[in-house]
């Protein structure tokens, strides 16, 4: 876990100051509401249908039981109970009073811990792999240059009024579990002939209206100098992204209209520009980061044998646990999504409850997904059952990681101004209906967006379910086939749209298709769409 | 001309002449005004003459210009670098930072304001074109 030193506290500290400031000069209607949001939004504040939202970030979605007291603290304090897990890896907290801000934020200083540019169009927070330093496919643990990112970016001088906002994810494995692909940049950790590690570069894939794959501009960059690399791509992207509508002003535009061959070119250029410019930290800066991820210091003699004997509790091993690189230990995904509830929620009580476990099982780490759960990275399998059972008694112990009940769903609009129809209750009235049976099914991944942004990641479902407005109805489009793994794909409108009512049915029609067609119980969704494509889908749905 | 509204970090007197734009400008000239989508990397033939350079920001969503005043920078201009326009005092440091010694923005800037947006951080993660040393170089003396 990175630690703040005096200078990333002081920072911290002065951004608590700086907003304080704001507020109070908003309050005595010394800025106008208009002047204020931009800099409310740069603190992921947002004002939304009932009350301020803000958006906490957890940088590359890892944080320590301090932090996650913390976040429940702040959800008991300042909001009703309960936070919101995003697909962004942070946390959200949707009950705010505008004047309280000030003192939220120096709670969460307290713990080296704040909001910047969370949102706003400026480079957002870091997302990475949720298995980093626990995976057995890992090259190297990605979050070390994930944090040196984070510190880069905030406020920057030059890359804090782009054009759009600005994602990037970086990973150290081959299994893309942080969505590169997706990304406006991904990095990805790789490994030269000689052994020496650098980072594949991906430019500007990402989601929303206009869905896109990212390019590889650059198979190898060494990471002595990849900071000045990035000023190079934002600087380009500062320059000559769109600004006339802002439907088209992310880097994906750009990088489409140009050509992903020219668009590397002029990152070139700019690169061998600012590169002699003193930009990039020396490598010490990076091995003091890397020191503190330094991986924990586990059981050399934990056992790999457990009593499975309990059905419940080697179901639950089967599907929420991941082997992790070290033997006798477990990486462990608690699930947010018991069916019927509100994905990516958790109470207060559950966040202490998550806490105490991190401190007692998992070497104090806790992890948010991309997909909305939380994991504890490093666990004795010896300690699994005992674990289990806490998780059961606080309502946490779901086994259905990536299996149809695990739904990823935006707030929607129950919450988002932006958005144009309800996403959580189609949420949970799928996940009711099919997780009876989503053993059989086995993985399946369906994303539930209440608007064309996009923030429920529907463009990357197995099964992807899109809310539009239609002649002031809500109305919900079907997509098939999509990934945000390492074998991403988008996923295409299967046809005409459906009400509420008409979207479940549909994708409980789908899914009964794919029963009759599988070539065997191994074969996924995912792969038998892919295999038999959209046709027989079609017509079992309009048919 | 009187310009009340102009907020200035430099202490040489300012080089009053009106800017002319990028596409007038001519050999010679002392002051320009850059638009977000000029290519300041135009100017920088022109950089000895130079005595002022106006860079417009239109909206508050405009950001065009810091890359602008950076280029110049990096490219050895030493004179006053002003952003005109649309613009407020909590984006300052932002402004400084990026190479920016002058301000004329369309609302005035309250000093007292000013004066604290500027020493509100006391430590900066990253090199720009200004004499903050990024944190990491703090480190690394320690």
């Amino acid at each position: 876990m990175y630690r703040y030193d005096e200078y990333d506290q002081a920072i911290v500290d002065a951004r608590v100051a700086e907003f304080r400031d704001q507020v109070e000069r908003r309050l005595k209607n010394e800025i106008s509401e208009e002047a204020f949001k931009p800099l409310r939004l740069m603190n992921g504040l947002y004002l939304q249908l009932h009350a301020y939202m803000l958006r906490v970030a957890i940088p590359y979605g890892t944080l320590d039981s301090r932090q996650m007291r913390m976040l429940a603290h702040i959800a008991r304090r300042y909001d009703r109970g309960y936070g919101h897990f995003t697909t962004r890896q942070n946390i959200q907290y949707n009950w705010i009073k505008l004047a309280e801000t000030p003192d939220l934020l120096a709670d969460l200083a307290s713990v080296e811990m704040h909001a910047f540019q969370t949102s706003g169009n400026c480079i957002r927070n870091i997302s990475s792999d949720q298995f980093a330093a626990a995976a057995a496919d890992e090259i190297a643990d990605p979050r070390p240059y994930a944090e040196l990112l984070r510190q880069w970016s905030t406020l920057h001088p030059e890359f804090s009024f782009l054009p759009r906002k600005f994602k990037i994810a970086v990973t150290g494995s081959t299994i893309d579990r942080a969505a590169i692909q997706l990304h406006d940049i991904g990095l990805q950790l790789v490994q030269n002939d000689a052994g020496e590690i650098g980072l594949k570069v991906l430019v500007g894939g990402g989601m929303g209206r206009t869905p896109m794959l990212a390019h590889v501009i650059r198979d190898w960059l060494p990471l002595a100098n990849y900071l000045s690399y990035m000023e190079a791509i934002l600087r380009v992207y500062n320059r000559h992204g769109r600004r006339d509508n802002i439907y088209k002003a992310r880097i994906k535009i750009l990088v489409n209209d140009l050509g992903a061959a020219e668009f590397a070119r002029q990152v070139e250029e700019e690169w061998a520009q600012v590169k002699p410019l003193g930009l990039d930290p020396p490598p010490s800066e990076l091995a003091r980061i890397a020191a503190h991820f330094a991986p924990p210091v586990l059981d050399a003699n934990a056992p790999v044998e457990i009593d499975l004997s309990n059905p419940d509790f080697a179901n639950w091993v089967a599907v929420n646990t991941h082997p992790h690189k070290a033997p006798g230990h477990a990486i462990v995904t608690i699930s947010l999504k018991a069916p019927g509830e509100i994905p990516g929620d958790a109470s207060a009580d559950q966040m202490d409850i998550i806490a105490d476990l991190a401190q007692r099982y998992a070497g104090d780490e806790i992890r948010v997904t991309h997909a909305q759960n939380l994991v504890l990275p490093h666990v004795r399998r010896a300690d699994l059952f005992d674990l289990w059972q806490v998780l059961k008694a606080a309502g946490l112990a779901t086994a259905n990681l990536d299996r149809a009940s695990d739904i990823i769903s935006c707030p929607g609009l129950d919450y988002c101004t932006l958005a144009n129809a309800r996403s959580i209750p189609i949420a949970q009235r799928l996940a009711v209906k099919l997780a009876p049976q989503e053993a059989d099914l086995g993985e399946l991944k369906i994303k539930v967006s209440g608007c064309i942004n996009g923030c429920g990641h529907h463009h990357a479902g197995h099964i992807g379910i899109l809310g539009v407005d239609r002649k002031g109805e809500e109305n919900y489009q079907l997509l098939l086939g999509g990934s945000g793994a390492e074998d991403a794909t988008l996923a295409k409108i299967l046809g005409p749209g459906f009400d509420e009512n008409g979207i479940v049915t549909a994708v409980e029609k789908v899914i009964d298709r794919y029963k009759t067609l599988r070539a065997g119980p191994a074969e996924r969704f995912l792969d038998t769409y892919r295999r038999v494509g959209a046709e027989p889908f079609k017509e079992a749905v309009y048919g | 001309m009187a310009e009340p509204n102009l907020f200035r970090l430099r202490t040489d007197p300012a080089h009053g002449a009106p800017a002319v734009p990028l596409a007038d400008y001519q050999a010679g000239g002392t002051v320009v005004r850059l638009e977000p989508g000029d290519d300041a990397r135009l100017l920088i033939p022109h950089l000895a003459s130079l005595r002022r350079i106006d860079i417009a920001f239109p909206k508050f969503r405009e950001g065009r210009g810091f890359s602008s005043a950076r280029i110049l920078r990096e490219a050895g201009f030493t004179h006053e670098i002003r952003a005109v326009d649309v613009l407020y005092v909590d984006q300052l440091m932002f402004l400084v930072r990026a190479g920016f010694d002058a301000v004329l923005p369309e609302t005035p800037i309250d000093p007292a304001v000013a004066e604290r947006t500027l020493k509100r951080f006391p430590f900066v993660y990253m090199k720009a074109t200004d004499a903050a040393a990024p944190v990491w170089a703090l480190r690394d003396r320690a």
